[in-house]
């Protein structure tokens, strides 16, 4: 299972925890997914019982699985240092979904921006998540900035498009063999997410596809299977894929019947 | 005096982070607190005076991706 920051999680899905019908179904799709990792994000809180941040709390620390923060929204990384420092206070982790977003129309990460935050962020004993693109100078600035996972995403936050540039993806699986990825945003079929763990990906973070399924629940128990079948494949070494066929049925001993 | 609550103009006498918290009934909820864009840990608010024109961001965690 995948191993950020020297901690071994249960499962390669990290679900995030927006968008459902309900807290019950919320709860229900958590325990299908048998995710280890549930994403959360700072808002505000208001006064007298109001903002429902504390109900909220209880039910996340509820599910059994550890809680990773994310600076969602951020476009600074001023906005982005702060709102992880609040996150690291409130939850008790130095964990952080680092998110520093560029073009809002597509929820792009600002990659300039994104490397000075983890690299403050690091220096200040953060273990940062980065959400990048699958840039290879990018991502190897981010492992010098200090962060030991990256998380490319596979398309726009919310899309459901699946994983729009795939050898993007396979390269920078060649190219850091041995640094935890994660597919970040964009899964919307239990075929994608199933497509990146045969990459050779160690997890797959997502949200909407399961929150906003007709079936939350049933739907979080499809992308955990997804994700077993897709780690198992990879672990089985599929062959390579070539243009002409190849019969798979001996030609030898086949009867003379011309 | 004048501050900015969460992005609300308002009008307050706390002297302090923490009284200003205590004033908004958050004074044992589990929120986190920035000063002006910078970060305020917990233990630092009752020494935190609060001054005219200050903005005050007070958060908790919820949903999110």
């Amino acid at each position: 299972m995948p191993v950020f920051y020297g901690t071994e999680v249960a499962s390669p899905l990290m679900l995030g925890t927006a968008g459902y019908p309900s807290p019950a179904i919320l709860a229900e799709a958590f325990a299908l997914s048998g995710a280890g990792i549930a994403t959360v994000s700072l808002r505000r809180e208001a006064g007298h019982g109001l903002g429902g941040g504390q109900d909220f709390l209880r039910l996340v620390e509820g599910l059994g699985v550890r809680l990773l923060p994310n600076t969602a929204g951020c476009h600074t990384a001023r906005e982005a240092i702060t709102t992880a420092q609040m996150a690291r206070e409130l939850l008790g982790t130095d964990w952080i979904k680092l998110e520093v977003i560029g073009a809002t129309d597509l929820l792009a990460p600002d990659v300039f921006a994104l490397v000075e935050a983890a690299g403050e962020l690091s220096a200040q004993g953060f273990k940062v998540f980065p959400y990048c693109t699958e840039d290879l100078s990018v991502c190897e600035r981010l492992l010098r900035a200090g962060c030991e996972v990256l998380m490319p995403w596979g398309a726009p936050i919310g899309s459901g498009l699946g994983l729009a540039h795939p050898q993007g993806l396979r390269a920078l699986r060649a190219g850091f063999a041995e640094v935890p990825l994660v597919v970040d945003a964009g899964i919307g079929l239990p075929s994608h997410a199933a497509a990146a763990m045969e990459m050779g990906f160690d997890a797959v973070l997502l949200n909407t596809a399961v929150a906003k399924a007709g079936d939350p629940a049933q739907m979080a128990r499809a992308m955990a299977l997804a994700l077993e079948a897709g780690r198992a494949a990879h672990r089985a070494d599929p062959i390579e894929p070539r243009q002409m066929a190849v019969p798979s049925t001996p030609v030898i001993g086949k009867a003379f019947l011309a | 005096m004048k501050l900015t609550i969460n992005g609300e103009p308002r009008d307050s006498a706390a002297p302090t982070l923490a009284a200003l918290l205590e004033a908004e009934g958050l004074g044992t909820a589990r929120v986190a607190t920035a000063l002006n864009g910078q970060f305020v840990a917990a233990g630092l608010r009752a020494q935190t005076a609060l001054a005219p024109g200050d903005a005050v961001e007070i958060v908790a965690p919820m949903q999110g991706g």
